[in-house]
């Protein structure tokens, strides 16, 4: 009896041992620490060997595409139906198309759009959505240096080869029985946007496909009437952990954590943040939102609606999406910002 | 003489029938369960289980509190679609939130949108007060002082602060926690961040302290009478009065290395308070935030409490003070 209870003890001693062990996703790698802010304050990002390399991998060029020659007919005499690349040569325009095939288009390549019997052909979905995503990729480069600097974007930034970018969001239905059964909304289940936490699972409705406030903290010190609630702090909370998450830094990238609210203590990243949720939503509400009737029913969300941007669609992961390298300086066609000044 | 120098208990009493304790009408009355004798538990603390005291109070508690893990659970289970296998995966994860900020301090809002909470809140509240009122009574019973009851009621104070209290001066059960494991963590977190950083709430600061104070007093005492063991230390009291004791060499210890020591009564009143003290005071600081202080470590500012860095940031300003808010 005792010598059972001994083994049937130490068995589980040993399993829960290991459990302990094997579960947390140890770092063997050496973490190097960047310190960014006043020592002590935690302000710093942290990285492996490891993560470096992940990163550097994840976040490949794409193949250099050769300029067009100058001069040249203009695209509008050359193609019919062209609506938005009207100010382009033959030659540029045909280069973003080029470009186009091989960012976007994914294994089709120009099929993916385009019906190959007739260029001109508007019958596919997709290519009227490009259509919209060229005047938006062109409307970042030109109206949003606040935040792509002269950096910029192509249709690679957020593409990367593939059809629909990683990273877009939908409007959440969690899983709920109906009747009377408690609505937890969408809290309680963990997802990569919140950051496995079991905050909101979706921060985005309402904050970047719309107008909701964001900031939660007081800026007194003492209450004048009921202020934003727990559940508008957790759903703040949540989005904070989707930036986090989409940049692959930490909170301190921008903020001094004992004030998060704090702007003079802040790094200035904040600020260039800042412009990226006002970006996010004017690209949701101007160019994502206005597609809604255009998407078949496999692009929809659970409850209908269209993909969406956040910060993860263009960043993937990276403080800088890919690294910023600056690809678009090569694309005045896409409305980029030529290198030198 | 190493055989102190133990984790586990070694000394068992396993008396050939298992003691029957005091006893009386209505305590025979009220026991259940035949009392067994436990090797192993042994180890860990009295070889014998059983018989329990049960009562009208003890029976009330449990089927209050049972009734309020069934509300929490149920709800859980439905959030998943009752898929026990996402039940199981995300439990810790899984929550039941209290009701939307429309609703004020209804009392009875839709069972969907907080009814649910309310009423386990309901539950969970009557089964601690029911089961505190059993330990005061059995206490009583038992001809001891009511301290256990006190030190238990200032759990259940912070408890009631925190879900309850706090929420109705704020006019709203949405501000209180909801039930789960991580979502009572990240309200937690969020709660801090609502009231601008939890710790400059100078309550916050004594409850730690008294958190900490009460960790490094028990391992304190807990060190003095394991080490003192070999004399019999264990009974304390009784030998706080005589020379040459275990209890006297105990003393001697802490005066010799801190040229101060408590008694053997003292260490057991400063252990109490250090506990009692630390809901207590972390009690006020969630009273006191977002009733009368809305931003703490603004407010600790004011109060020179803050420190201020350096500035190595090149300056900035809310950019949203001149254009769109954010």
């Amino acid at each position: 009896m005792k010598t059972v209870g001994l083994l049937l003890g130490g068995t589980a001693a040993a399993l829960l041992a290991t459990a302990l062990i094997l579960t947390p996703g140890w770092n063997f790698s050496k973490v190097h620490t960047t310190q960014t802010g006043y020592r002590g304050t935690s302000t710093g990002e942290l990285s492996t060997a490891e993560s470096v390399r992940l990163l550097k991998a994840a976040n490949a060029l794409p193949d250099a595409i050769d300029p067009a020659e100058a001069g040249g007919k203009r695209a509008t005499d050359v193609y019919k139906n062209v609506k938005v690349l009207t100010d382009l040569t033959e030659g540029q325009f045909n280069r973003v198309m080029l470009g186009l095939g091989a960012w976007v288009g994914g294994e089709q390549g120009c099929n993916y759009c385009h019906n190959p019997e007739n260029l001109a052909d508007d019958s596919l979905y997709t290519k009227r959505v490009s259509r919209t995503m060229l005047q938006m990729t062109r409307h970042i480069n030109k109206d949003w240096q606040a935040h792509v600097l002269t950096t910029g974007v192509t249709c690679y930034t957020c593409h990367r080869g593939q059809p629909v970018p990683k990273g877009v969001w939908y409007k959440d239905a969690p899983p709920k029985a109906g009747g009377a059964a408690a609505t937890s909304h969408d809290l309680g289940h963990p997802n990569r946007v919140n950051g496995f936490t079991a905050m909101n699972t979706d921060p985005f409705s309402g904050i970047l496909d719309g107008k909701d406030a964001i900031r939660i903290q007081s800026t007194q010190a003492l209450p004048t009437s009921f202020g934003p609630t727990m559940f508008a702090t957790e759903k703040t909370y949540s989005l904070m952990m989707a930036i986090s998450g989409g940049l692959g830094v930490n909170c301190t990238y921008c903020h001094n954590s004992r004030d998060f609210f704090s702007w003079p203590e802040s790094s200035p990243l904040r600020v260039n943040a800042w412009q990226g949720i006002n970006l996010v939503r004017d690209l949701n509400a101007n160019f994502l939102k206005p597609l809604q009737a255009e998407w078949p029913a496999n692009r929809l969300g659970p409850t209908g609606d269209g993909p969406k941007l956040y910060c993860a669609t263009c960043h993937q992961g990276a403080p800088k999406p890919l690294l910023g390298a600056q690809l678009a300086k090569d694309w005045s066609e896409l409305g980029g910002v030529a290198a030198t000044k | 003489m190493s055989i102190y120098e133990n984790v586990f208990t070694q000394l068992q009493v396993h008396p050939t029938t298992p003691e029957k304790g005091l006893g009386g009408e209505i305590v025979d009355r009220e026991r259940v369960g035949k009392p067994i004798l436990s090797y192993w538990l042994g180890f860990i603390g009295n070889a014998q289980i059983g018989p329990l005291y049960l009562g009208t109070l003890g029976v009330a508690s449990l089927i209050s509190g049972t009734v309020a893990l069934l509300i929490i659970g149920f709800n859980m289970l439905a959030s998943v679609h009752w898929d026990v296998i996402q039940f199981l995966r995300q439990f810790p994860w899984l929550a039941l939130e209290p009701p939307k900020p429309e609703y004020g301090i209804r009392a009875f809002p839709p069972l969907a949108e907080g009814g649910w909470w309310l009423m386990a809140g309901f539950f969970l509240t009557m089964s601690m007060l029911l089961w505190w009122a059993r330990v005061y009574r059995r206490a009583v019973a038992l001809g001891l002082s009511t301290h256990m009851a006190w030190a238990f009621a200032s759990a259940i104070w912070l408890y009631l602060v925190l879900g309850f209290i706090q929420p109705l001066l704020m006019g709203h059960f949405s501000e209180a926690p909801p039930f789960g494991i991580f979502p009572h963590l990240d309200w937690t977190a969020a709660f801090s961040l609502r009231y601008g950083n939890l710790y400059y709430d100078p309550f916050h600061m004594l409850s730690i302290a008294f958190l900490y104070g009460a960790a490094l007093l028990f391992a304190m005492h807990g060190a003095t009478i394991l080490s003192v063991g070999r004399y019999g230390g264990e009974r304390e009291v009784e030998q706080m009065l005589y020379r040459g004791t275990a209890a006297e060499r105990a003393a001697l210890f802490w005066r010799w290395t801190m040229g101060y020591n408590a008694t053997m009564e003292s260490i057991h009143r400063w252990g109490w308070w250090c506990a009692v003290l630390c809901p207590l005071t972390g009690g006020i600081g969630i009273l006191l935030s977002g009733t009368v202080v809305d931003n703490w470590y603004l407010w600790a500012v004011q109060h020179n409490i803050a420190p201020s860095y350096p500035h190595v940031f090149p300056a900035i300003l809310d950019p949203a003070a001149s254009g769109a808010p954010q």
